[in-house]
């Protein structure tokens, strides 16, 4: 598990008030936005603004779609991304 | 803990009586809370008022004042901007006789004048609307609608914007894109890693946690020496 992985799992943590080792179980394959109800747009919108925060990028809304959260992989990814182009 | 009010100066210079929060046992040291702003006023409601319990137990009195427009407030937040939430607390401050100050998140952009005190987990207000605008595309684009940042924004600095359920003003907004919590003589920034654990305000639902209200508690209680 690298950083972003790391501070990635910590922000879901944080968001879904998850129990410490909880987000450790996370697979790529684990979903999110359509698997958990109590991410709602309010909720996702605080996960975003977090992510830009503690991972020091910025997100364009254009770049935000339903496939981003789909699975943890796909947010995962989508945060690397970001650093690599950074 | 009981239900109080305030002479609260409105917008034109007319007057409303709000509502406050208090724990006030008449004691020395008196803690007016500046509360979260919008949606985190919220999610961090409970937590506050567990931070009051505290320092109440501590012997230490507290006051939570509603702002105009927010909560119970009867106000049209549409017509209030953050210099009347300021105002606002420096009359709850006043009608109180508050001794210090204890501002959460988005409250420490309109702390009072005169007191001194803490900020806890400081935000920019720009976060704070761009988290908002965020939410409004996001739900808009479930709905088949697309909306961008920049064109709300344009559109809510001339004729105001609803954001989250809350109505704001086009001032509210332009005001809001700038306010910055500021170095302030005798005010501690307390940054959320002293408290520990996983910042309430991010929560997808309102939640309270009783070791962080008991970290805040301690902070304030040593601080004030009671």
């Amino acid at each position: 598990m690298d950083t972003t992985d790391q501070k990635l799992r910590a922000i879901l943590s944080d968001v879904l008030g998850l129990k410490p080792g909880q987000a450790d179980t996370f697979t790529a394959e684990t979903g999110l936005f359509g698997d958990l109800p109590e991410l709602d747009s309010m909720a996702v919108a605080g996960l975003l603004t977090e992510m830009e925060d503690r991972l020091d990028i910025v997100i364009d809304e254009d770049e935000i779609d339903g496939e981003l959260f789909e699975s943890y992989g796909s947010l995962l990814a989508f945060a690397r991304s970001k650093l690599g182009a950074a | 803990m009981k239900a109080e009010s305030y002479p609260c100066p409105l917008p034109g210079g007319a007057a409303a009586s709000e509502y406050a929060l208090v724990f006030d046992a008449g004691r020395k040291h008196r803690v007016l809370i500046a509360p979260a702003l919008f949606d985190e006023g919220h999610k961090l409601r409970r937590f506050t008022v567990e931070v009051m319990r505290r320092l109440d137990g501590s012997g230490i009195d507290s006051l939570l004042p509603d702002l105009p427009g927010c909560n119970e407030s009867e106000q049209d937040l549409a017509l209030i901007e953050p210099e009347d939430w300021r105002m606002a607390l420096d009359a709850a401050a006043r009608h109180f006789e508050a001794t210090h100050v204890l501002a959460i998140r988005g409250g420490g952009l309109v702390l009072p004048e005169k007191l001194g005190g803490w900020h806890y987990a400081p935000v920019k207000g720009a976060s704070l609307l761009r988290t908002m605008l965020r939410a409004r595309i996001l739900s808009a684009r479930e709905a088949g609608r697309e909306e961008s940042v920049d064109a709300l924004m344009e559109q809510g600095l001339q004729m105001g914007l609803e954001l989250a359920g809350f109505s704001l003003s086009g001032e509210m907004l332009r005001q809001l894109n700038t306010l910055v919590p500021g170095k302030k003589v005798g005010i501690s920034a307390l940054e959320h890693e002293l408290v520990g654990g996983g910042p309430l305000w991010l929560r997808a639902e309102p939640d309270e946690d009783a070791e962080q209200a008991d970290a805040l508690a301690a902070v304030i209680a040593v601080g004030i020496g009671a």
